[in-house]
């Protein structure tokens, strides 16, 4: 696979430094898992996905669910700057009297499912999936999962299912950051072959830069990969992307009681891009 | 029972398109005409409860009404946590019909006796437990779960129970019947378990004991008013359910009538399944003897309560 490379822009800089600023907020958060994810949801929210942020539930809209709630502090501040919620919501993450707590809640506006417990998001993809084509609407679900949140057995399950349906209006995004929670996945629990599995699963599956915008956008508009089949798209990521003392760091998976210091240190981090 | 529920099912959703229908390989045959008449509503999926459970839960917050139908310990052990997040958290309108709650399978031993589905299900918010008696009753129920908020878990017991149950008494989710008045004692139950109530009752009548019967086909919400009300009438309440004396029907009436605080003494005790796997094979009739399930020993508990002879003593197993 590619060398991961990819320099970021300055938007994708300014997306990171306001998910730091939120992460301040709550004093907490999965960073470096909600890193490796900023160019997939920001290709998603800027030019794929069709929404209304003044009518969350339009009934055309396309389904996200962010199955790896984990990195939920990438997928607010993108809601919120499209005007599902007020800003100001980003300065109450995880505190109390807040909408926006440490995994997507459903009752947020924007947010289909409550995830975080990891393995349920594709199989209420499927549903989603099945009930469009129940409607006769060409409107798209995309799933976002984990490398972490593959080692679940309900993953596999809905891949089946997901296959059997020949669900070509599903497409579920892998945030391969090859790094879970305790370590590397080569270690805690090999994936590989990542790519063959899904394609043995019946999906068509296309393997991307996931930090590449322009990569990502070619992708993500010309779904399905394969005519009739469910789509895979593996996103070889960095988890912390963009911040060299995060990038593959294990302790940046969730954080806590993150001080003053480390703050200004990811802001320097960032500028230095 | 079962094929009650499933024919109404299917006639639910002949007439409304919101309901769905999702196996997981099981009744073959069964459900032929639902998966002939309707089938881009019909889905038979693998064993793997896990799945369709969440697959169910996107269905229902896009709208659906869908009825999900596998064996009982599979629909709540196997998935529990789906039932817990993917449902009860979205509080979305998925029915589980439950196959052979209780120890229906008896034959096929303890992986498949579901002895603790109302418990585990009782502590999750949001969800609704029915146990309906018979196969009339659960003709009453089905259609009542169309438009009824939120998910419910319809607790099946064997097919070709004995009907105990008459259309006298209106049937509302979540609202008790009594169906049999009584000043000596009071005999709460759910499920099949009114048979063998209605039995204990009229043994007890034989022997001049008026004994009320309070069937509690929904477990949760529990009718507490209608169950505080009957239990202040009487001195004994005995309740009774094929199912796991921790956490099911007979915690939830203990805990009523623990925090009730009468002004009299209620004596009670709760008849169920003790505290162990069911370790024999049979028939469900003959494990509900082994563990006393029985209308004579119900009666043998309500006369030594009444009489002020019960003493506690543990379960001795052969």
């Amino acid at each position: 696979m590619t060398q991961l490379t990819t320099k970021l822009d300055p938007r994708s800089l300014d997306l990171r430094r306001r998910m730091v600023q939120t992460m301040a907020a709550g004093n907490r958060g999965h960073l470096g898992s909600a890193f490796s994810l900023v160019e997939i949801l920001r290709v998603l929210y800027d030019d794929i996905l069709r929404y209304d942020a003044s009518n969350p539930k339009s009934p055309d809209r396309d389904r996200f669910v962010l199955s790896k709630g984990h990195g939920c502090i990438a997928l607010y501040v993108l809601l919120a700057e499209k005007g599902f919620f007020p800003e100001s919501e980003l300065g109450m993450f995880c505190q109390s009297g807040g909408i926006l707590g440490g995994h997507p809640d459903h009752k947020i506006p924007g947010v289909e499912a409550s995830t975080g417990a990891l393995g349920h998001g594709l199989s209420i993809g499927v549903g989603f999936a099945l009930n469009a084509r129940f409607e006769k609407s060409d409107r798209h679900t995309f799933v976002v999962i984990g490398d972490g949140e593959s080692n679940e057995g309900s993953i596999w399950e809905a891949a089946m299912c997901a296959s059997k349906h020949c669900l070509a209006g599903l497409t579920t995004i892998v945030d391969y950051n090859k790094n879970q929670s305790y370590g590397p996945t080569s270690v805690i629990q090999e994936l590989e072959p990542l790519a063959d599995k899904w394609r043995s699963f019946g999906f068509g599956v296309v393997e991307v830069d996931g930090h590449d915008v322009d990569q990502l956008h070619s992708v993500l508009s010309s779904l399905p990969v394969e005519q009739s089949r469910p789509s895979a798209v593996i996103c070889h990521t960095i988890k912390g992307k963009g911040v060299d003392f995060m990038e593959g760091n294990m302790e940046w998976h969730h954080k806590s009681r993150v001080t003053d210091e480390e703050l200004e240190a990811l802001f320097r981090a960032l500028e230095a891009n | 029972m079962r094929l009650a529920c499933l024919d109404e099912v299917y006639a639910l959703a002949k007439r409304d398109d919101r309901v769905f229908y999702v196996g997981s390989d099981l009744t073959a045959g069964t459900m032929s005409e639902f998966q002939n008449e309707l089938p881009d509503r019909f889905f038979m999926e693998g064993v793997n409860e896990a799945n369709i459970i969440g697959m169910a839960a996107g269905l229902a917050l896009e709208g659906k009404i869908p009825y999900v139908n596998t064996i009982a310990t599979f629909i709540t052990r196997r998935c529990f946590e789906q039932i817990v997040v993917d449902l009860c958290l979205h509080n979305v309108n998925v029915r589980l019909i439950g196959n052979g709650g209780g120890m229906v399978y008896a034959p096929l031993g303890p992986t498949h006796l579901a002895i603790e589905d109302i418990g585990i299900l009782r502590a999750v918010p949001n969800m609704t437990i029915v146990a309906p008696a018979d196969a009339d009753e659960m003709r009453r129920l089905v259609p009542q779960t169309l438009d009824y908020p939120g998910p419910i878990y319809i607790r099946l017991a064997k097919g070709f129970d004995p009907i105990v149950t008459s259309g006298d008494f209106p049937f509302e989710i979540g609202k008790g019947i009594p169906v049999r008045e009584g000043r000596d004692a009071l005999i709460v139950t759910t499920g099949i378990g009114l048979r063998v109530a209605l039995d204990a009752a009229d043994l007890l009548g034989e022997g001049g004991l008026q004994v009320g019967v309070l069937h509690l086909h929904t477990v949760k919400p529990l009718d507490a008013d209608l169950l505080r009300d009957r239990v202040s009438r009487v001195p004994v309440v005995v309740s009774v359910e094929e199912h796991t004396v921790i956490g099911g029907l007979g915690s939830a009436v203990a805990e009523v009538i623990a925090e009730a605080n009468f002004d009299t003494v209620k004596k009670f005790k709760r008849i169920g399944i003790p505290d162990v796997f069911p370790d024999d094979y049979g028939s469900q009739d003959g494990l509900m003897e082994r563990y006393s399930i029985t209308s004579a020993e119900v009666a043998g508990v309500v006369k030594s309560l009444s009489a002020g002879r019960y003493q506690p003593s543990p379960v001795v197993l052969s």
